[in-house]
């Protein structure tokens, strides 16, 4: 096996607030090689958008982070913010959510990619439009010359998005992380962003991250999994093996509230009932034992480390496992 | 498609503020060229004579060629009127940037800035500066301007403020722009809408305030005209002649709705932003 691209070691970020000290993320580690996907899948709430902060060194600045982040052999935590910030875009680079919120509104699509790659590398202005135009159409978007001189709010979401890749994409990073790219579009545009994540993903060879809440969206397109929930990894396996035997009963939960085709109309969708904990209380037990159905005293005394009893390259952190 | 755009948002009102404002503004930068009596040419027997072929807006209390007057003065009320503006907006416009942007202790200690200008009472800083330094345009126009920044700074902090938390900046962060980028070129874009409004605002307030205090006697120095000294002097023949007080008045009150109007239209036309549509 080759070293990671990036490992996180026992990841923990802390946010004060008025109700106390709140755990978003929970001692979480992962690993990612070269190239490869990992799906970090959740609720709202559960952590993966400031996991991805945390990656990034894109924490609020009264967020406490601990643990090591460790990419291509350097701790992005303890690197001094000038060498950070060179990293950021030719080897680092990130999707946001909102499309309508993530490209600057007063400045053309033009200026906003080619700035990117004036600064980054170097280009001139006039290789930098023509590469900006090549960009925006390999990232799909028809007749790119005309799209650069508009503003983004001339664009619709999905082309927006498509911009957002693209100017992500100009630097050729080694590691992109998507931060639910597909959570503000049309459900007719999410595949077509997500097909195009994953073919300039494989021409690149580039590794990422996909979060999101949508086990649908990571099923075909991951390598590995990540489930989290209140601010832990609670699951982690590789995708085939994740969703041929689940284990943890949270994600089995999430996956039975993927509303099916198949189930006739005004059939209850199996919706996980109570809500998630609060992360200034955090529970002594297992986080999720107020809402699960196979919960014991056990459960709700101690918590369950996220490990691999048989030996079969799946963890999850559950006492009694589906 | 540009052109009926424009044609469709800006309107009649709009052509003739800017008209004005184009008129006013030729006439003053081109004073010296245009066939005008000299301003401060005085024609004792023509006192507060009615307007002829000579005097097309007839001649003040000492008989001084009104129109060359209010020519002239459109140079020092609009010279003021935009560059004490320009110098709030500059600092202003810095400071609040800055403060919005980088939080902490350097906006404390500006926005503590800003509260002690903003309490020091205005006519007593105007006083004191021009007694102290001299009766001039020059410092007119600092006094003026000194006292416009706070209001700038508070709009640039406000709006930084707000654009600071927007996703935009952190993907600007995501490809590791510095903070000097993303305030030049991610930042200042969006706050130079708002502020250039406010600006032509400023524009409109400053020829008021120096109306004012040259009414007052604190403004430029005679036997120079200004629009707000002319309105001064002419109060003393209010009853006699009251053109010579209405007819600065009316000028200055056009051109400060002009700028007001060109203000407006401009702030609706040049916001890209979606709720502007």
């Amino acid at each position: 096996m080759s070293a990671p691209l990036l490992s996180i070691e026992g990841v923990s970020v802390e946010l004060p607030t008025p109700r106390g000290l709140l755990r978003a993320v929970d001692g979480v580690d992962l690993r990612l090689e070269p190239g490869q996907t990992l799906g970090v899948v959740g609720e709202s709430g559960c952590g993966k958008t400031m996991l991805s902060r945390a990656i990034l060194q894109l924490l609020p600045k009264r967020a406490k982070l601990t643990g090591r982040v460790m990419f291509a052999g350097r701790d992005l935590a303890r690197l001094p913010r000038e060498a950070l910030r060179k990293l950021r875009g030719p080897e680092l680079a990130v999707v946001f959510q909102d499309p309508m919120t993530s490209l600057n509104p007063v400045l053309t699509i033009g200026t906003q990619i080619v700035e990117t790659l004036q600064v980054h590398l170097g280009m001139s202005g006039v290789a930098a439009t023509r590469r900006g135009a090549e960009l925006l159409a390999a990232v799909g978007i028809p007749a790119p010359e005309q799209r650069l001189r508009q503003y983004p709010n001339q664009l619709s979401g999905g082309m927006r998005q498509r911009v957002a890749i693209a100017i992500a994409l100009s630097c050729e990073p080694k590691l992109l992380i998507a931060d639910e790219p597909t959570t503000a579009l049309d459900v007719t545009v999410q595949a077509q962003i997500l097909d195009l994540l994953a073919r300039e993903q494989q021409r690149r060879h580039m590794a990422m991250i996909l979060i999101t809440h949508d086990l649908g969206v990571v099923a075909g397109r991951t390598d590995e999994v990540a489930v989290m929930y209140a601010g832990r990894v609670v699951e982690r396996a590789p995708t085939r093996r994740l969703f041929a035997r689940m284990r943890m009963p949270y994600t089995g939960a999430l996956l039975a509230a993927i509303p099916r085709l198949d189930t006739p109309p005004h059939t209850p969708l199996p919706a996980i009932a109570g809500r998630p904990p609060d992360p200034t209380r955090p529970l002594p037990g297992c986080s999720f034992a107020p809402r699960c159905g196979r919960a014991d005293v056990h459960c709700h005394e101690s918590k369950p480390p996220l490990a691999d009893p048989e030996r079969a390259g799946s963890l999850y952190a559950c006492w009694h496992p589906l | 498609m540009a052109a009926s755009k424009g044609d469709r948002r800006l309107g009649m009102l709009f052509v003739c503020a800017a008209a004005w404002i184009v008129l006013i503004g030729a006439a003053a930068i081109f004073a010296d060229l245009l066939p005008l009596h000299s301003p401060n040419d005085m024609d004792f027997l023509g006192k507060r004579a009615l307007p002829d072929a000579e005097h097309w807006l007839g001649n003040d209390q000492l008989g001084r060629d009104m129109l060359s007057r209010l020519i002239y003065g459109a140079r020092i009320s609009l010279s003021v009127g935009l560059l004490a503006p320009i110098i709030g907006v500059t600092v202003g416009g810095c400071l609040g940037m800055l403060a919005g942007y980088f939080r902490g202790p350097l906006e404390t200690i500006t926005v503590g800035g800003i509260d002690v200008l903003l309490a020091f009472p205005p006519l007593v800083f105007a006083l004191a500066l021009t007694t102290y330094l001299g009766q001039s345009v020059l410092n007119l126009t600092l006094v003026i301007g000194i006292l416009g920044i706070p209001a700038f700074t508070r709009v640039a902090r406000a709006v930084t403020l707000s654009l600071a938390q927007r996703e935009f900046v952190t993907a600007a962060r995501a490809l590791g722009a510095t903070h000097a980028r993303i305030l030049l070129r991610e930042i200042l874009p969006n706050v130079a809408l708002p502020l250039t409004a406010f600006f032509l605002l400023g524009v409109a307030v400053t020829i008021v305030v120096e109306g004012a205090l040259s009414f007052l006697g604190l403004g430029v120095p005679p036997p120079a005209p200004s629009w707000g000294s002319m309105i001064g002097e002419g109060r003393e023949s209010l009853d006699l002649a009251p053109w010579l007080a209405f007819l600065p008045a009316g000028v200055m009150f056009l051109t400060v709705l002009a700028f007001n109007v060109v203000g407006d239209s401009l702030r609706a036309l040049t916001d890209p932003r979606p709720g502007a549509l």
